[in-house]
């Protein structure tokens, strides 16, 4: 196990510099640099900015050096002083800016994950067994829907009904009173009364697929000989299914977990921009349109990070639980 | 008896032998009513992308400044007359309140005015595949001018039914478009991987292992605000299939592997290639021909992600941009709370996108499980 572990975290090394680049890349797309926007923003404004102060700042900035200079350097000061560069428009390091929101946004991923476990198990297995009944059909409905919805959309008529019929606005993780405040219990609890809105909208098409799988698991295994053999033996229903069946076809929520969780980051991302959420999305877009490069290159980055080790810790999960896969 | 009955199941026995894989595919794939439901629905979604003109009953930059934010009205099939009831579609017609305390007009359904609605009637002249002209339009106001919106209006006073159907084009081909491209590269690196086998296959494997690991919004909205604000629309559309696909062929890529691994050592293979037959004849006649069903059927599921990227990528304001009407576009309207509490209607385009996006999954889960006729 520890062997695998091992060789596991070897091979991310060349992942982690494969997301650099990635990230550094995406950065470097748009043509012109930040300097070029600042210009082009002070035109706007009526001011001038003159080519000599714009070399200056990209001097300052170390704008001017080759991409591969600027990516070394970069990517240097993040491993070897955490340093992630300064943001632009925020003229604070982002690192500052960073960590609390890649906390939030790695609270929300994990706890729509809970959501979809908690309703996705006992769905799933009233489907499989009450086959065809009334109850099935309505979840499978109402799975199919939930794929369908786009998340965006869901958190909108989310938004609209709680607006239109509980008359509070449901956007945000905190009450005003809370932001920009250190942390407090009051703090945490008022959180967890936010965020549930966020749970939901990003763990429907989860919840649903999850659901789906389960379902056709868990009837596969239903048929299987062992299962009637249990029966005969006059085992009790309830503990038959559960010592059993279910144990085989919960198989694919583990070794799903990678998926899932890589979907619910990404998910995050527009989600929290439409619920106005403190988290990464919100700020990596508006990075990208001020080309604020550092900030949105660390925040691409930290968000990929977070999904691949997400995978790393199921992809253990997954070897602890069955042996099979430490051998191959 | 007996005898007959044996005699009629042998005689269908014969006809099954006889039935080619196609033929047996489309058998199993009748018997699957929603899908064939969600496939007669899909034809039509893309009967509108061919000619929305003639659909819509406007056209989509139409705007009515007097009917800004104007409520969906409601439309009555049939009047009653002296003589009993007659078929006779109209709508009702607006009164204008204002709202001094919020400073702005509220339209309120008018019953005492009514607007009579026809099928095929005469309006504004659209184009048809860019072949010839027509202004026929499948219903309208049967007096032009009427107002006529069965979906409402939105911010400018445009027809949100004639822009959702509208939107049908670009939505619904930047699926198919970006799909396609997808399928390129999915068949091309997932063929070569499989086929190959050895390093090649490992590095393309972990390549998708990795792109499979990254968040794909968060890239999405990367490499879309890279391309510049100024960059004409068509280009914008098609570099956004582009980077649709740049992550999404993956997972047809690695369909396509599974599918040449299993029948890499098959007989049949071995024979091909001791009669001698090119690597390209076995691979594009002998191989893909066995499991072009199943990529269908993957191509179908993998439609509606698209959709939903583009609609995503687009609401955010980082994709398509107006003038150009996409569902994701439209949606743009209804990005803050006070719009959509004003005119909830706004919300219409987002029915459309998971309507289709239903019916594509269902026909796909059809066709997967048709794709395999023998089984």
């Amino acid at each position: 196990m520890g062997q695998y572990i091992l060789k596991r975290i070897l091979y991310m090394i060349p992942t982690l510099f494969a997301i650099s680049i990635v990230a550094f890349l995406i950065i470097s797309l748009p043509p012109g640099d930040y300097v070029d926007r600042l210009v082009a923003n002070a035109r706007y404004e009526g001011d001038v900015i003159t080519e000599e102060e714009a070399e200056g700042m990209r001097e300052l900035y170390g704008l001017n050096r080759p991409l591969i200079a600027q990516y070394l350097v970069w990517l240097g000061d993040i491993v070897f002083r955490g340093d992630f560069g300064t943001s632009f428009s925020w003229s604070l390091p982002v690192s500052r800016l960073i960590w609390e929101r890649l906390a939030l946004t790695l609270t929300i991923s994990v706890s729509s994950l809970l959501f979809i476990w908690v309703v996705a198990i006992p769905i799933g297995v009233y489907s499989a067994v009450k086959q065809y009944s009334i109850g099935d059909y309505f979840f499978t409905f109402l799975g199919f829907i939930g794929l369908a919805i786009p998340n965006f959309l869901l958190a909108l008529v989310l938004m609209y009904i709680s607006f239109k019929y509980l008359g509070q606005s449901v956007g945000g993780l905190f009450s005003s009173e809370y932001i920009g405040e250190a942390w407090s219990a009051g703090k945490v609890l008022d959180l967890l009364s936010h965020l549930w809105v966020p749970m939901i909208v990003l763990g429907t098409a989860g919840t649903a697929s999850l659901i789906r799988t389960l379902r056709a698991n868990l009837l596969d295994e239903l048929r299987r000989p062992y299962v009637t053999t249990a029966r005969t033996k006059g085992l009790p229903e309830t503990y038959l299914l559960i010592k059993y069946p279910l144990r085989h076809a919960l198989n694919p929520f583990v070794s799903d977990l990678n998926t899932v969780f890589v979907d619910l980051v990404s998910g995050a991302t527009i989600v929290a921009v439409v619920l106005a959420l403190q988290t990464t999305g919100p700020l990596l877009l508006d990075a990208l349109r001020s080309q604020d490069m550092f900030l949105a290159g660390s925040a691409i980055m930290m968000l990929s990070l977070m999904a691949v080790f997400g995978t790393l810790v199921s992809d253990i999960l997954l070897a602890w639980l069955d042996p099979r896969i430490r051998f191959d | 008896m007996s005898a007959l009955t044996a005699n009629r199941s042998a005689g269908k026995e014969a006809e099954f032998v006889v039935a080619g894989q196609w033929q047996l595919i489309w058998r199993k794939f009748r018997k699957h009513r929603l899908a064939m439901f969600s496939g007669v629905v899909v034809s039509f979604i893309y009967l509108v992308v061919l000619i929305p003109g003639f659909f819509a009953p406007f056209t989509p930059e139409e705007y009515r400044a007097n009917f800004t934010y104007a409520p969906p009205q409601p439309i009555r099939f049939v009047v009653r007359t002296e003589d009993g009831l007659r078929f006779a579609p109209f709508v009702y017609g607006y009164k204008v309140e204002i709202d001094y305390n919020a400073g702005r007009r509220n339209f309120v359904i008018d019953r005492e005015v009514s607007y009579p609605v026809g099928l095929f009637v005469k309006g504004a002249p659209y184009s048809v595949l860019g072949l010839f002209e027509s202004n026929i339009h499948l219903f309208g106001p049967v007096n032009a001018g009427d107002p006529l919106f069965l979906l409402g209006a939105d911010r400018l006073g445009r027809d949100v039914l004639t822009r959702t159907i509208y939107g049908t084009q670009v939505s619904m081909t930047i699926g198919l478009i970006g799909v396609a491209l997808s399928l390129f590269l999915g068949i091309l690196l997932g063929g070569i991987s499989g086929y190959y086998g050895g390093w090649i296959d490992n590095f393309i494997q972990r390549l998708i292992e990795f792109l499979r690991s990254l968040p794909s919004i968060p890239l999405w909205i990367g490499l879309a605000a890279a391309i510049p604000k100024d960059t004409p629309p068509m280009q914008v559309y098609f570099l956004i299939t582009v980077i649709l696909s740049v992550i999404g062929w993956t997972g047809l890529a690695r369909v396509v592997r599974g599918k040449f691994m299993a029948i890499k050592t098959e007989d049949f293979v071995q024979a091909a290639k001791l009669d001698g037959c090119s690597t390209r004849r076995i691979i594009f006649r002998h191989m893909v021909p066995t499991f072009m069903s199943h990529i269908i059927a993957v191509v179908t599921l993998a439609i509606p992600g698209m959709i939903l990227a583009e609609t995503s990528l687009s609401f955010l304001g980082i994709g398509l941009r107006p003038p150009v009407i996409s569902w994701g576009v439209l949606l743009q309207e209804a990005q803050n709370i006070r719009s959509i509490s004003t005119a909830p209607w706004l919300f219409w385009p987002g029915v459309a996108v998971t309507v289709a996006v239903l019916a594509l999954n269902f026909l796909g889960d059809g066709l997967r499980d048709a794709a395999d006729p023998y089984a």
